[in-house]
Formats: C-alpha cells, sequence, structure tokens
C-alpha cells in the first residue's frame, strides 16, 4: 500500500514537475488576451464617453485591463524561470509541492481579484485595486516562489551568471515592494498625505523595476542559450549593468513625483540616478553590431526575432524616459498620455517581446519539431511591431496636445481639449485593436502547443 | 565560466544597507510644507475616492488615469470649490458616471479635495525652470 502510495506520489511528481510551469504560463495568456481586451473596451470611452457609462465606466475598466496585463508579466516571467531551471536546467526542485501549491494560490487569487472587481470590493489603490486582503496570497505565492528558487540554485549551482541574481533579486525586491504598496493601510503613512502620496509612488515604481528584473534576467538567459556562449551573462559588464539597475530601482522611483512637494533632497537624489542611465543608452549604440545579431537563429527563428524587436523598443524607449526623467522636461510631460505611452512601450515593446521570445524559445524545447517561424506567425510579428509604433506615437501626440493646452494656450475647457485630441484616440483604440490581433495570431499555435503538452 | 561571487554579495550588501537607511529616512519624512494631518472626515473621503476609483480618470499631482482633470487644487481654484465638486458627483458630465452619494459621503470627499489642496499647487505654473534642468517647484507656503 505504502509502496503503491508512493509510486502514485512518483507520477504525480513527474508530471507536475514537468507540466507546472505550462500551467503558469497558459495562465499568463488567458490574462494577456483578457487583460487587451478590458484595454480595448476601456479606450473605446475616450471616443464615445457616454457609451454605457453608468453600467460599465472607464473606472471600472483600467483596474480590469491593467492588473490582468500585469498579471500576464508577471505569471509568465515566472512560469520561465520555473521552466528553465527545471527542465532546460535540469535541477531538482526543492519541493514539487511548492510549486503547485504556488500555482494554485495564484489561480485562485486571480479569480478572487475578477470577482472583487466585479463586486464592487475594490477600495485597493492603482495597480493594486482589489480588495487588500487578497494581497497576501499574492505574497505567499511569492514566498514559495522565493523558497524554491533559493533553494534550488543554493545546492546546485556556484557562481551564479547574472540571470540568477537577477531572478532572486527580482524575487525578493517583489515580496518587498509588494507589502510597501500597502503602507497606506497604516496610519503613519495614511494620515501624512504627501508622504503616503510619494510612498505609493515609490512602491509602484520598484514594483515595476522588480518585475523587469525577472524580465532582463529572462532576455539575458535567452541570448546566452541560444547563442550558446555564457560569456554575456558572466562577464563583468553584465554584472555592472545589474547593479546599475538595482540602483535605479531603489532610489530613481522619485522621478514619478518630481512635481509632488516632497523634500527636494528626494527629488535631487532620483535626477543624479536616473541620469545614470545614460550609460545603457551609449551602451546601446556601441554595442549595436556585436549584440544580439550575433545570435544564431536557425533553431530559434521566432525567438530571435522578439529579441530583435526588443532591441528596437528599448532604444526607443529609453530616450523618452532619459528625456522625462530631466524634471524640466517632465515639468511639461508629466500627467499626460507621454506617461501612458512610456507605461504601454515598455510593457508591451520590451517586456512582452521578451516573454514571446520566451515562450517561443520554450515550444522549440518541448517540440524540436515545431515550426514557429510559420507565414501568419511573422506576419502577426511584423504587424504588432508596427502597430505598437503607431499606437505609441499617437499616445505622444495625445500627451503634447494636452501638455500644450495644460501649460501654453491655457484656454478652453477640459472637454474642448479632450475632443481636439479625439483623432489621436480613434488611432490609439485602432491599433490597440491591431495589436490585440497581431499578438493573437502569433500565441494561437503557441497556447496549442502548450494545451497539447499538458494533455500529453 | 564560474564566476566568483564574493565582490557581488559585497555589492549587493552594501547597496542593502543604504536602501535601508534611506528607507527608513523617506519613511519618516513629511512633506516640504507643514501640514495638519488628514483628519478623520478625509480619510473617509479618501476611502471613497478610493472605493469608486475616481483615480482611474482622475490624476492628483498629475498621477492616476487621464480621461479626465486633474484635481489637486478643485478645491481652490477661481470659479471652483465644494459646490462645484458637488455638482460633478450629482449630475455625471461626459464619461463620468453619476454618483449616488449621501450628504455626509459627499462632504468627507469634499474634505478630503480640501485638505489634498492645502498640501501643494498643480500644475506649478510658477515653477522656474533651471539651466541644469532642474525645476524649482512653488509650494504652497510661497504664494
Ligand atoms: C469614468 C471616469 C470618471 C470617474 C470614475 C470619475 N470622474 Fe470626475 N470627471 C470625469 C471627467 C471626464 C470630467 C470632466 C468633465 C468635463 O468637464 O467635460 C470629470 C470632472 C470632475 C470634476 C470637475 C473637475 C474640474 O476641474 O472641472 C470633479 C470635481 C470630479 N470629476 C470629481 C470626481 C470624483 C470625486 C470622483 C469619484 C467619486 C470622480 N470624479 C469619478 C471622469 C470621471
Ligand atoms: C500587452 C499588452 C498591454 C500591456 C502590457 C498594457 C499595459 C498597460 C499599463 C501598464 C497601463 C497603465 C498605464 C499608466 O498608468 O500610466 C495601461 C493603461 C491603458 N491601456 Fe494598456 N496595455 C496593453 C495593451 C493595451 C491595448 C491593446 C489597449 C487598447 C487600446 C490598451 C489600452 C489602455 C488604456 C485605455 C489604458 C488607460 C490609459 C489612461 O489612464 O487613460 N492597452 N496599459
Amino acid at each position: 500500500m505504502l509502496k503503491l502510495k508512493r509510486r502514485v506520489g512518483l507520477k504525480l511528481y513527474t508530471e507536475m514537475k514537468d507540466k507546472a510551469p505550462i500551467y503558469f504560463l497558459l495562465f499568463a495568456l488567458v490574462a494577456l488576451f483578457l487583460g487587451m481586451f478590458f484595454g480595448m473596451t476601456a479606450s473605446f470611452q475616450y471616443l464615445m464617453p457616454e457609451f454605457l457609462k453608468e453600467q460599465i465606466p472607464f473606472s471600472k475598466l483600467r483596474p480590469f485591463h491593467v492588473t490582468s496585463v500585469i498579471s500576464w508579466i508577471v505569471l509568465s516571467a515566472t512560469g520561465s524561470i520555473y521552466f528553465f531551471i527545471t527542465y532546460v536546467e535540469k535541477f531538482k526542485l526543492f519541493s514539487r509541492w511548492l510549486v503547485k501549491l504556488h500555482f494554485i494560490i495564484f489561480l485562485l487569487t486571480g479569480v478572487a481579484i475578477y470577482i472583487s472587481f466585479i463586486f464592487g470590493y475594490n477600495e485597493g489603490r492603482e495597480y493594486f485595486a482589489f480588495h487588500p486582503i487578497l494581497m497576501i496570497p499574492i505574497l505567499v505565492g511569492w514566498i514559495l516562489f522565493g523558497i524554491n528558487y533559493f533553494k534550488i540554485l543554493y545546492k546546485n549551482v556556484k557562481g551564479w551568471p547574472v540571470y540568477y541574481w537577477m531572478w532572486g533579486t527580482g524575487i525578493v525586491f517583489m515580496c518587498y515592494h509588494l507589502m510597501e504598496a500597502h503602507f497606506w493601510l497604516f496610519d503613519f503613512f495614511r494620515l501624512n498625505f504627501i508622504k503616503d502620496f510619494a510612498v505609493q509612488w515609490k512602491s509602484t515604481g520598484s514594483f515595476t523595476g522588480s518585475w523587469n528584473m525577472l524580465v532582463y534576467g529572462m532576455s539575458i538567459y535567452l541570448m546566452s542559450k541560444i547563442k550558446e556562449n555564457t560569456d554575456v551573462a558572466t562577464n563583468k559588464m553584465a554584472f555592472f549593468f545589474y547593479f546599475l539597475g538595482l540602483t535605479n530601482l531603489m532610489f530613481g522611483w522619485a522621478h514619478h513625483t518630481y512635481l509632488l512637494p516632497t523634500q527636494p533632497w528626494i527629488r535631487y537624489v532620483a535626477y543624479g540616478i536616473s541620469m545614470t542611465e545614460w550609460i545603457v543608452l551609449a551602451s546601446i549604440i556601441y554595442n549595436w553590431k556585436s549584440s544580439v545579431l550575433k545570435i544564431e537563429k536557425e533553431n530559434n527563428p521566432m525567438a530571435y526575432r522578439f529579441l530583435l524587436a526588443t532591441d528596437f523598443w528599448i532604444f526607443i524607449n529609453i530616450i523618452l524616459a532619459l528625456l522625462f526623467s530631466i524634471p524640466a522636461i517632465n515639468f511639461f510631460t508629466h500627467g499626460t498620455h507621454i506617461t501612458v505611452a512610456h507605461s504601454m512601450g515598455t510593457t508591451i515593446g520590451i517586456n512582452t517581446t521578451i516573454l514571446f521570445s520566451a515562450l517561443f524559445y520554450i515550444v522549440h524545447q518541448l517540440y524540436p519539431d515545431f515550426i514557429t517561424d510559420k507565414k501568419w506567425v511573422k506576419r502577426g510579428f511584423y504587424s504588432l511591431n508596427i502597430s505598437l509604433f503607431i499606437f505609441f506615437v499617437s499616445l505622444i501626440i495625445a500627451g503634447a496636445k494636452r501638455s500644450y493646452w495644460m501649460y501654453v494656450s491655457k484656454t478652453g475647457s477640459f472637454s474642448e481639449m479632450q475632443d481636439s485630441i479625439i483623432p489621436y484616440y480613434i488611432s490609439f483604440f485602432v491599433f490597440g485593436i491591431a495589436i490585440f490581433v497581431s499578438l493573437l495570431i502569433v500565441a494561437v499555435p503557441i497556447f496549442r502547443a502548450f494545451l497539447k503538452n499538458i494533455k500529453s | 565560466m564560474i564566476t566568483n561571487s564574493k565582490p557581488y554579495i559585497l555589492t549587493i550588501a552594501i547597496l542593502i544597507f543604504l536602501f535601508s537607511i534611506y528607507n527608513y529616512v523617506i519613511y519618516n519624512t513629511e512633506g516640504y510644507v507643514a501640514v495638519g494631518k488628514l483628519s478623520p472626515v478625509a480619510v473617509k473621503g479618501q476611502q471613497i475616492f478610493q472605493s469608486n476609483q475616481c483615480w482611474s480618470c482622475h490624476q492628483l499631482y498629475g498621477l492616476g488615469g487621464y480621461l479626465g482633470p486633474d484635481l489637486t487644487n478643485v478645491y481652490s481654484e477661481d470659479g471652483k470649490g465644494p459646490l462645484y465638486i458637488k455638482a460633478f458627483l450629482n449630475s455625471g458630465v461626459k464619461s463620468m458616471p453619476q454618483f449616488h452619494f449621501s450628504e455626509e459621503e459627499k462632504n468627507a470627499l469634499v474634505e478630503y479635495l480640501k485638505q489634498v489642496d492645502e498640501t501643494g499647487i498643480y500644475p506649478n505654473y510658477d515653477a522656474k525652470i533651471e539651466a541644469t534642468g532642474w525645476v524649482e517647484i512653488i509650494y504652497r507656503n510661497e504664494r
């Protein structure tokens, strides 16, 4: 009897060992498409402000959108990292049950978040609008991830390549900043509006920095694997940029709050730290030819293409980000859609492209014969990048027009200003749909392959 | 290639040490202009502001969603103020839904916006832009 039990346990173990990461990835893709759907419905209200506004106001749709698409990033990064360490690196999990538990907790919390939104239990703040109690299971999930991660690596790896550092950092800082984002629950913060507001934006800025640690770590991992050259992940430069990123994660957040009357030194520090990112830009330009372009693409053509796209979007976004981290420019761009162009430009252009690169790499690991660069997938890829470009530019123009209204013309009402931007909102809406469709075309074969995998 | 991790561990330790001090100071630093703490009524207003997601269409200090206008100084702006705010809550204009708040809830929201207004100015039209790229903002007590 005991033996039988053990056998059953073993079978479950082998199954879960192979499948849990794939469950995370499927869940992530569902969150992505739901999230983009909510994004499209939300942006429609820019065109038809009164449309269904009592039933599904923008304020209901926006949290659905933002929480879902951020979940896409976080869940697909988690699934990919689990996959890399178990399936590619073939490390034995510290505990298979913890991974399973992690998945179940996240799945149930995801459902609970939607329920909390639908029934209006959403007294949280931006990005975490759901009931604050749901933060507890999310934190527990991250801690489980951390336990498995550090136990595995501690046992198996000496002299970590940079991506292991980045993932570890991402997990730890994720836990911290998720907590920090809820400090407002304590009167010590809440009653001091300026301090409270500053800490709120500190936490969300660093929360973004934390998932970037996970995702950028993945891009270095992918490069070192596709290239079959571990040097990109072990040389001194890689570590230099890791520490630069970490410094920015810790001390750079106050560029979101240059116009908040905090103590000036907080903003001075942020200005100084943010400007160190020019080094990143310089290095991108300097290393242009020698970076990703050298990757061997025979086996992973789509993973390769997506990383090329990442390179392009990093370049565009870092220029924008560097410019508006200068207070004198931020003064005009802050509080406009230029900020939204930055958020979606980076989350789609950089994070989502890296994540899709990972998904294609993973499909290739599961099914070496799987042909990833089918004609339609390539078309989807190109139309994604073109649509995103127009989407991005539309948001920048919309933001510039609002800024002009705020600081230069200073005439006309808010609604007149909004009406004058409608052409750009239309293009934002239309190319938002194009992004949705393009990603759908790219994702369907991957989704099918993952489904096949969990069924087999 | 195996890397020597010692210098990296040391660097992280230093960064985390600095980060801890920095956080301690940030958490204990008030805004630049001394203002009173949020009153219990204002806290109630803040709760209503959050649970109705006013922030997803409106900004405070330019932060939030962008479908509607910034509300930082709506309390004290010329031609606006408590009655104006309540009028918007009662009617719902453009994409803003109509809210069916009790008088008490409306007062709480107004009190919250009043106390936010006291903390500073946004948009900060009189700010001085310097050649270094720095912006010297004008504080509430300087006007
Ligand atoms: C679905 C989006 C949305 C939500 C949610 C929303 N508003 Fe509005 N609100 C708007 C828009 C759009 C305007 C501008 C209408 C116009 O002038 O055309 C506005 C205008 C206002 C104004 C007038 C601002 C000014 O300077 O003229 C106030 C005050 C206001 N809203 C308060 C609130 C409060 C408080 C809440 C939460 C209880 C809230 N709003 C929720 C969209 C929204
Ligand atoms: C991978 C896909 C996407 C990601 C990762 C993403 C991410 C985000 C993020 C992070 C924000 C918050 C912005 C901020 O607070 O500054 C946001 C806002 C928004 N997104 Fe997306 N997005 C995606 C796709 C889309 C699509 C396809 C649409 C459809 C047009 C869309 C419409 C919107 C709208 C309307 C907002 C709110 C802007 C506002 O506050 O006025 N998004 N998105």
